[in-house]
């Protein structure tokens, strides 16, 4: 059932004509963060409020949403961001990737590639890919306007003097189109190429640093590293799925409680559904 | 294992509401918003002012719904708040319109129109009054009218219904005390619109601190006068009273007379008087006064006055004081956003956490080959 105490997509007309609106500046200058708005949501500044205010901005009664939350469709706060658009819209909902017309994602590109129709919202804490050695928003807007990405470079330099590799975990910088380098929200390493000349449209949002930006399709996105350094993703090397048994996907690293064993299996897990639907269709049991 | 107790999402969150639900009511009492709205006073000004949004009822609904939360109440008007079209900009208002009902100067004993101290807590003895537990609707009633009674006598000698006062500040402002200032009318900007960039200009700044937490608005200028900033101040005056509200006509430019007057909002205003340095001509120093302003919804002495000095420190940035870094104190205050991201925490991180945990275990591993290459080499 919609509620109908509200406007549909929560919001007033006015307030999602203006997130539109910072939304095509930022598919114009792609990786550039635009500032925005942002409104208080019905759900906590930090949880999803900038994919959010994305999504509700851009929906239509005929578009198809998946949620997923670092991977999954059920976790709990992909849940709750799923019931207020649904609350306030009554679109259709799934969990397949590749029916959905909007995917809004905490922390993880989906395993099956995105098509061109499609927009991935991903949900960003900390836009700012430069805030880790600059606190201030007035000198990183400078540095960004100037190229200077020095800063950056030197950065995973430390690391690399320190530890003997880069360290970023998730959320390692990317440079954009050869003009911004730009914070891709903390997905693993392992989804950083999926960025890079996607078909989909990918739109940042920040809620509560009020920052929308944006990957439009066929943008060229290389991640920070050197020559003898390269960048790596997450290694799942001669690991796969106990469920499904794919190999090459990010994977969940679980324990199982019986024996203490380590075992792994697919953290998107609609495409672990899928796998597991389409084997038992081929007859395999 | 944690990971995987995240999924199955959907039912634990409907059983979570409703335990929710269930610690609300489980001591079978209804709480009337009504009697929220008559009896919490302080938590409805502190709501009003965080949520920035001036309405007594929604208010007392909001801490009914968080349980007096205030933190979570806030944030239930703020995302009603933005789904509220902004259709109108008030007239300008002028703080001598004011129906004072507490007035009180810390500079000068003698105001022009006298101190008013109204209705305020800083002189009672903070013991548990224990009669209150016992207090009832007959008791109430009788003192009421003892006091309305005692009241009407007084208001019949003073003549006087609504107290409209000049400001102290003024005086000092003859004197020549404090420099003179044109007023700047312009429209403010809305932070809550347009989001803020840096430098930020007053209206933002006065806009994000009155919309600050309480708490964290109170400590950063506390933290100023104690010693991390550079500012002494004086109350120059704290009033407390009624603002009249007026909207133009939507289409018409008309005189003051065609405004349309839409209510009162209660208001704590601090005008706070900092001693400052001014050089003049040929290097010669004289000593002024500045002042810092302080303006928000219901009664919220505090918290007014603490919005006076970090309004005045941010005026004269200085990188040596926190305090005095407007994207440091403009970034920090405001409550939905701190508990928020402070909140979020409690998400499942279990992707990046997965990252980091890679990250940790190839340089401990190439820590121990380092160790091992080394210990070979011995």
């Amino acid at each position: 059932m919609m509620n109908t105490a509200y406007n549909f997509a929560f919001f007033d007309e006015g307030s999602k004509r203006e997130i539109r609106r910072a939304t095509l500046k930022a598919i114009a200058i792609p990786g550039y963060q635009v500032p925005f708005a942002s409104r208080e949501m019905p759900i906590g500044r930090g949880w999803g409020t900038g994919g959010l205010q994305l999504t509700l901005a851009l929906i239509g009664k005929k578009d198809v949403l998946k949620v997923i939350d670092q991977g999954s469709d059920e976790s709990v706060n992909a849940v709750s961001i799923k019931k207020l658009v649904s609350d306030t819209t009554g679109v259709q909902l799934t969990e397949s990737a590749s029916e959905a017309t909007i995917i809004q994602s905490r922390h993880r590109i989906p395993e099956v590639p995105l098509k061109k129709e499609q927009i991935l919202v991903l949900q960003v804490p900390l836009p700012e890919p430069l805030r880790y050695f600059e606190p201030s928003e007035h000198e990183t807007k400078k540095l960004h306007a100037e190229k200077e990405y020095s800063g950056a470079w030197l950065m995973l330099f430390e690391q690399i003097m320190k530890y003997g590799s880069m360290t970023t975990g998730a959320d390692h910088p990317v440079m954009v189109h050869d003009r911004y380098v730009m914070a891709p929200s903390p997905i693993p390493r392992f989804d950083n190429h999926k960025m890079d000349e996607n078909e989909a449209l990918i739109l940042l949002g920040a809620g509560r640093e009020k920052k929308v930006y944006a990957v439009p399709p066929f943008t060229k996105i290389v991640s920070l590293d050197f020559e003898d350094y390269p960048f790596e993703g997450e290694s799942f090397e001669g690991k796969c799925c106990r469920l499904c048994g794919s190999e090459g996907v990010f994977l969940d690293e679980l324990i199982d409680e019986g024996t203490g064993e380590t075992y792994y299996q697919c953290n998107d897990t609609g495409y672990c559904y899928e796998v597991l639907n389409k084997a038992e269709k081929a007859g395999v049991n | 294992m944690g990971y995987v107790a995240v999924k199955g999402g959907t039912h634990a969150i409907k059983e979570s509401v409703k335990r929710l639900k269930y610690e609300r009511l489980q001591k079978q009492q209804v709480l009337e918003t009504e009697k929220i709205e008559a009896g919490m006073r302080g938590l409805i000004d502190q709501v009003m002012s965080e949520s920035s949004l001036y309405n007594e009822p929604l208010a007392a609904l909001a801490i009914k719904q968080a349980e007096g939360n205030p933190e979570e109440a806030i944030f239930l008007l703020r995302a009603y708040r933005s789904t509220l079209p902004r259709k109108h900009c008030s007239q300008i208002i002028e703080s001598e319109q004011m129906k004072v009902e507490r007035r009180i100067s810390a500079s000068f004993k003698d105001i022009p129109g006298g101190q008013i101290l109204g209705a305020t807590t800083d002189y009672t003895h903070r013991l548990l009054d224990f009669g209150l537990m016992k207090e009832t609707e007959e008791l109430i009633r009788e003192w009421l009218t003892e006091y309305e009674a005692e009241n009407r006598l007084n208001e019949e000698k003073l003549d006087a219904p609504d107290i409209l006062l000049p400001k102290v500040l003024d005086y000092l402002r003859k004197e020549g005390l404090i420099p003179l200032r044109e007023n700047n009318d312009t429209e403010p900007d809305d932070v809550t619109r347009e989001s803020l960039e840096f430098p930020s200009n007053r209206s933002q700044r006065l806009q994000i601190l009155t919309r600050g937490q309480t708490g964290a608005v109170t400590s950063l200028a506390y933290a100023v006068i104690r010693g991390y900033g550079a500012l002494h101040p004086t109350v120059g005056e704290l009033r407390v009273g009624n603002l009249p509200v007026y909207v133009g006509h939507p289409n018409e430019v008309g005189s003051e007379e065609d405004d349309y007057y839409i209510g009162d909002v209660k208001a704590t205003e601090a005008e706070m008087l900092m001693p400052f340095m001014a050089e003049k001509e040929n290097g010669r120093k004289e000593l002024e006064f500045e002042i810092g302003y302080g303006l928000c919804f219901g009664q919220n002495e505090t918290k007014a006055i603490a919005m006076a000095i970090l309004d005045n420190c941010l005026e004269h940035p200085d990188n040596s004081f926190p305090s005095h870094n407007e994207e440091f104190v403009l970034y920090h205050i405001d409550s939905v956003e701190s508990t928020g991201f402070i909140s979020h925490l409690k998400m499942p991180h279990y992707v990046t956490f997965q990252s980091k945990l890679d990250r940790v275990r190839k340089t401990k591993n190439s820590e121990e080959e380092t160790a091992e290459r080394q210990e070979v080499r011995r």
